[in-house]
């Protein structure tokens, strides 16, 4: 288990106010958030998003400079956001959490569904490191494919998979993940998406030993690693499959931690 | 000089180091009980169970704001019968470590107290922490007990009535006069005394026109309950002859050989995860050492309530 000392300067901790600049529909309930403001964060750190007349949740970052988000109404929260216009507040508390670190010059991107939004942040960075990207998007259907077009800005054209088929190759990421192991030989592997994919990508890149960067999901409540609520269950998670070392055994917090765990 | 005895002497047991994990700080599983045991924590205390399941306060429930933490999470738990199961796990996993398991609970009534304390006790923790003084559930509790003398030894009475298994109560801050009150709970039976719990406070959000936590008000801890909680363990100290495990806002070894100069026995740390992750029980622990050494004190004890003599 790797587990880097938090030391958070109490800047970071607070909620600070974010101005909406600008608001994108990406598909029938997602959309996409610019904001006035930018926020120093890596790629993979989280932030708690606060609306006060509502709650306060965990949300993944899609770029620092400015500040951007993409979010899918699945909650009240989420909602809450969604709803959201330009010159509307948001309260944001963070960065909080590890994000990816670049490893190696050629890189394998992953994402289940709506875990690409970080994933875009980590591409642009790498991007300033001269890394070659390789990018698997896979979804449900063709609707629930996001951010295609922001990976074509920047030169990246994602292999898109999706269960029925509406979309590029009919499968899941898992499949398409094979074919870029192939051409690509990454030296790294990122992923963001449901458990059962991250699990699914954690075998892959086990068998063919590649290194790899997950980041995982949790209910989180003081996102400071205080509360426990976010302990990443070992059994519930791994039942059946196979465990990575990075929390085996668990006592593994994803807000602090995590929320990317990282094979070496 | 030989390296300095940190081996901490409370009540029938032996810690390892005088740092005690405090609760609602990570104690929610075995497995993380396990994990700051495997930091340097010389104890681990178990986060409050209650009566029944409770899920607590929504978010947010915890910020940090710049001279401390403040947190109101509403004492979630899954009630004293699931918290038997997992307090029994974690005694198996901190058994060959060493480190003594204290579990926490709280409650609403007298006989809740009784009844809940009989239920922990099942899982034999090495020591019952009771919570008279969660300053974040009024809504449901009332006034804490910790609020007087009479309520307080009340509730001690109540459970050392129902258990075998020592047992400390931990005390409010914000109470006119704690010294007396540590002396009722001594008299009512108590074995020992945590002090103290978070203190009463509350943030607001300018933009936001409110308070910041769902709850309104919440519990500060962190840099600014320090000097708070070394008056009170001091005062306590002062005031009876049970051990203290001296709480509120140690972050390093400077702060754990403070509370000990006030009289502490053991030295809780919290909000200290947050400021430096679960291994900062190991950080203090060498700060520790390296103070005592550099200023003559073999062990614990010649330092212990120095500033009391």
């Amino acid at each position: 288990m790797k587990t880097q000392p938090n030391l958070q300067s109490p800047s970071t901790a607070t909620h600070q106010v974010f101005t909406v600049a600008e608001v994108h529909q990406e598909n029938y309930r997602t959309k996409t958030f610019i904001f006035n403001e930018s926020l120093t964060a890596n790629p993979g750190q989280f932030v708690m998003l606060w609306l006060p007349e509502l709650c306060e949740r965990p949300f993944s970052i899609a770029g620092s400079t400015p500040f951007r988000m993409t979010v899918v109404s699945v909650g009240c929260m989420s909602e809450g956001i969604n709803s959201l216009h330009v010159g509307d507040r948001m309260w944001v508390r963070g960065p909080l959490g590890q994000g990816f670190k670049i490893r190696g010059k050629r890189l394998l991107l992953v994402a289940g569904g709506y875990g690409i939004a970080p994933l875009l942040f980590l591409a642009k960075e790498a991007q300033k490191q001269d890394c070659e990207i390789d990018v698997v998007i896979g979804a449900r259907t063709a609707n629930d494919i996001l951010l295609v077009h922001e990976f074509e800005k920047i030169g990246l054209l994602p292999r898109i998979v999706t269960d029925d088929g509406s979309l590029g190759a009919k499968g899941i990421a898992t499949d398409m993940m094979e074919a870029s192991i192939r051409e690509q030989r990454p030296d790294c592997v990122y992923a963001c998406g449901p458990t059962k994919m991250l699990q699914a990508v954690e075998e892959k890149a086990r068998l063919h030993q590649l290194p790899h960067q997950l980041s995982w999901e949790a209910v989180m409540r003081c996102g400071m690693g205080l509360c426990g609520s976010c302990e990443l269950d070992h059994e519930e998670h791994y039942l059946g499959s196979s465990p990575n070392p990075a929390h085996h055994n668990s006592g593994w917090l994803v807000c602090m931690d995590g929320p990317v765990s990282f094979s070496e | 000089m030989p390296q300095p005895d940190l081996t901490c002497r409370f009540l029938d047991l032996t810690l390892p180091n005088p740092l005690v994990l405090a609760s609602g700080i990570i104690g929610t599983s075995a497995t993380l009980l396990k994990r700051a045991a495997l930091a340097g924590a010389g104890a681990v205390t178990a986060k409050s169970a209650g009566p029944a399941p409770r899920a607590g306060h929504p978010n947010p429930v915890a910020l940090d704001w710049e001279y401390g933490v403040i947190n109101a999470i509403g004492l979630t738990n899954p009630g004293a019968e699931e918290e038997v199961n997992m307090l029994r796990e974690a005694g198996i996993l901190l058994k060959p470590l060493g480190v003594p398991l204290i579990a926490s609970i709280f409650a609403g009534t007298l006989e809740e107290f009784s009844r809940v304390a009989a239920t922990i006790e099942r899982a034999q923790p090495d020591l019952i922490e009771v919570n008279i003084s969660c300053p974040n559930v009024a809504d449901d509790f009332g006034t804490p007990f910790a609020a007087s003398a009479e309520s307080a030894a009340g509730v001690t009475e109540a459970v050392k009535s129902a258990v075998r298994v020592p047992i400390s109560i931990k005390l409010a801050p914000n109470v006119p006069n704690i010294g007396r009150i540590a002396a009722a709970v001594v008299e009512a039976g108590a074995d020992a005394i945590t002090a103290v719990n978070t203190m009463p406070g509350m943030l607001i959000n300018f933009e936001a026109r409110q308070p910041v936590l769902s709850n309104r008000t919440g519990g500060i801890s962190g840099h600014a309950l320090k000097p708070i909680a070394l008056r009170c363990v001091a005062e306590i100290a002062a005031s009876v002859r049970v051990p203290i495990i001296g709480t509120g806002g140690v972050s390093n070894g400077r702060d754990a050989a403070e509370m000990i100069m006030a009289g502490a026995t053991a030295v809780g740390v919290g909000s200290a995860v947050w400021y430096g992750g679960v291994n900062v029980f190991t950080t203090i622990l060498h700060e520790l050492t390296a103070l005592m050494k550099a200023e003559k004190f073999d062990n614990l004890e010649a330092m212990r309530g120095i500033i009391l003599k």
